[in-house]
């Protein structure tokens, strides 16, 4: 019995010890490593151009995210010149930041900068729009998924055996941004699956809302039965939705974009009857974990590519809530 | 070309639109239908408002390239302002002030700092958007406000089934023309523009005049910046830094309207719009690619500019003065 009875004493001993300690409270192992492995770091961010509301949710979402943990966040804003974006990559690269998040204006022009910026060890975060090179991450709309959605909802829409007229348009932005690319690749998967559907017009517009009026103007005029027209940005969509107004016609308008609060808004008084939203707040949030699990793993830039598609949600006047859209931050 | 040689370039262009648009009446159905015809000059409207603006610095002998950058930037403003409490009309007559403002500043450069026009109003139209983008408001698109829902009418409203851009077009080409032709400065402007030594020695107050040539088209641009910005409920600002002012000469060059100066009126803009307007109608309905678009639109004017040269021969004034 003796020598168990020391050992419960010791057993008691060290319990109260062990307790006494948990009262100090233990310290996280994983604590220090996490935000020593942040402090310092830089996170250079260069858009297509700041100044409307996806490049500007994800810069506040990003800084939002990164600068407290002692993050230098900066942005480089070459504002739609994709030579004065190269440039500034090129700089970049010599200037070694330790991450690069690129919103790529098409799928070439960054390539080759991408590439050159991974193998100088910075890692490479892609935004929504892609570029042919795939990088360390991906973060964005499934497009050709997305394509294929919205040539469902179409089809839904305007099918003869759903009442439609069978006539669609679309409207594109930019025909070589990655955008339109696999969108248009989804959209021709469904509509070659359904011939009773007339794509009547296939037209870009240059994400300017002036120009995609005119286009749907014009197209109304030719084809006063047409059902839908599928729009590529809301932004540049409220033109559509102008012409579509003016004619007077009844016209299924579905857009897309990053489910600003205008889109909302536009949904709400009728503007828009659709819009498939790609969350820019939450894109911003993935970006952010991605970028602190670079920093942490320490691997070499380029070792693993990740793609992480955004959830689409088609937002409709019935089915939106107050929390659909989100806000920018106001400017400080 | 002799049987060409006593046309001008203007009825050059006329007669590729008449040509164009029996091409298109022809094949497609549909071309030739009011509704079709009222909704391409309505297309091209605004267009044709900036090539009066531009037409008429233009015969005066200079040009402002700083024309959709200072549009864009003092519309945007005067929305902005608008979205942010103010009333409507007081935000339009301070967007208006500040264009008006800028204009004069390009008259003051070109006339009495002595800056070709071309230099001065590129840096000015670069510093006008940067300024604008980085203190006047803060988005790419500003849209218009709920409260502001009145002005649409104008861009998107219809008087008497004609839609109201249109009206506007002709209200301002009216004005230009009767400047022109009946207004003194009108005149003066023509003289300065087709030889400003020798009409500042018939006593023509040269400098001023320059001046009023920019704000005039400061003027027009303003009204060119609201009829778009009710159009499609926003302003983009991203006007500024495109192509658009390009367009906006072409249509001015293409009716006929020589860099040179003191030629040409605002029939030429009008048939330069015209064949503009009928060309990307077409094209649309045509349903063709952008892209092919852009080759045939630069295929046609091209076309119009050699069969000019070679019917007007550059003469010895031109020869002497250069075009731009």
């Amino acid at each position: 019995m003796k020598p168990s009875k020391t050992a419960l004493i010791a057993a008691a001993l060290a319990f109260a010890a062990g307790t006494a300690g948990a009262q100090e409270g233990i310290d996280d192992p994983t604590r220090a490593p996490y935000y020593e492995s942040f402090v310092g770091k830089r996170v250079a961010y260069v858009p297509v151009a700041m100044g409307f509301d996806l490049t500007e949710g994800w810069a506040a979402g990003l800084k939002e995210a990164l600068e407290p943990l002692g993050i230098v966040f900066e942005i480089r804003d070459p504002n739609w010149s994709t030579d004065a974006g190269a440039q500034a990559i090129t700089s970049l690269i010599s200037e070694k930041p330790d991450v690069i998040v690129v919103h790529n204006p098409d799928v070439q022009s960054y390539a080759r900068l991408l590439k050159k910026a991974e193998e100088a060890g910075i890692y490479v975060v892609q935004v929504n729009m892609r570029s042919s090179y795939s990088t360390d991450v991906f973060v964005g709309a499934d497009y050709v998924g997305m394509g294929e959605q919205i040539g469902q909802r179409l089809v839904e829409k305007c099918s003869p055996a759903n009442g439609g007229s069978g006539k669609i348009a679309i409207t594109q932005g930019v025909l070589t941004a990655a955008a339109s690319i696999y969108q248009m690749q989804g959209i021709t998967n469904v509509l070659s699956q359904h011939p009773e559907i007339e794509l009547v017009s296939n037209q870009a517009a240059d994400w300017d809302s002036t120009k995609a009026k005119n286009i749907a103007a014009t197209v109304i005029q030719q084809h006063p039965d047409l059902c839908a027209i599928a729009g590529f940005w809301d932004v540049m969509d409220v033109g559509t939705a102008a012409a579509i107004k003016e004619s007077g016609k009844d016209v299924y308008l579905l857009t897309q974009g990053g489910g600003n609060r205008m889109a909302c808004d536009n949904l709400a008084n009728g503007t828009y009857s659709e819009v498939v939203v790609y969350f820019v707040p939450g894109q911003a949030r993935d970006m952010a974990t991605m970028i602190k699990h670079l920093l942490q793993l320490k691997q070499p830039a380029g070792t693993t590519k990740t793609t992480l598609f955004t959830p689409l949600t088609f937002l409709t006047k019935d089915n939106m809530t107050p929390a659909s859209c989100w806000d920018l931050p106001p400017k400080s | 070309m002799r049987l060409l040689g006593g046309l001008s370039q203007e009825q050059i262009v006329f007669g590729l639109a008449l040509l164009l648009c029996l091409g298109f009446a022809l094949a497609l159905p549909g071309f030739l239908t009011t509704n079709n015809l009222l909704n391409l000059v309505r297309s091209v409207s605004i267009l044709g408002i900036l090539g009066v603006a531009m037409g008429l610095v233009v015969i005066g002998r200079g040009i402002d390239l700083s024309l959709v950058a200072l549009m864009s930037a003092s519309v945007a403003w005067a929305l902005h302002l608008s979205e942010s409490g103010m009333p409507l009309a007081q935000a339009l007559a301070i967007g208006l002030a500040f264009s008006l403002f800028v204009g004069a500043a390009n008259g003051w450069l070109v006339a009495y700092v002595e800056i070709p026009a071309i230099f001065a109003t590129l840096a000015v139209g670069t510093l006008v958007y940067g300024f604008g983008r980085y203190f006047l408001f803060d988005l790419d698109v500003v849209y218009v406000a709920d409260s502001a829902r009145s002005l649409l009418w104008l861009g998107q409203g219809t008087l008497l089934g004609i839609p109201l851009p249109i009206f506007l077009f002709a209200a301002v080409c009216l004005a230009g023309h009767l400047f022109l032709r009946y207004a003194r400065s009108g005149r003066y402007l023509r003289a300065v523009g087709d030889n400003i030594l020798a009409a500042r020695i018939t006593g023509v107050p040269v400098r001023p005049n320059i001046v009023l040539q920019y704000v005039l088209t400061s003027l027009i641009g303003y009204v060119a910046g609201i009829v778009t910005a009710a159009s499609v409920a926003s302003m983009n600002t991203r006007l500024a830094i495109s192509t658009y002012v390009y367009d906006v000469i072409l249509v001015v060059v293409l009716g006929g309207i020589g860099l040179s100066g003191g030629k040409g009126g605002i029939r030429n803009v009008v048939v330069g719009t015209l064949l503009i307007g009928v060309l990307l109608n077409g094209m649309t309905i045509m349903d063709i690619q952008y892209t092919v678009q852009n080759v045939i639109k630069g295929v046609i004017l091209l076309t119009a500019i050699v069969i000019d040269t070679i019917v007007n021969p550059r003469d010895e004034q031109t020869a002497q003065q250069g075009d731009i």
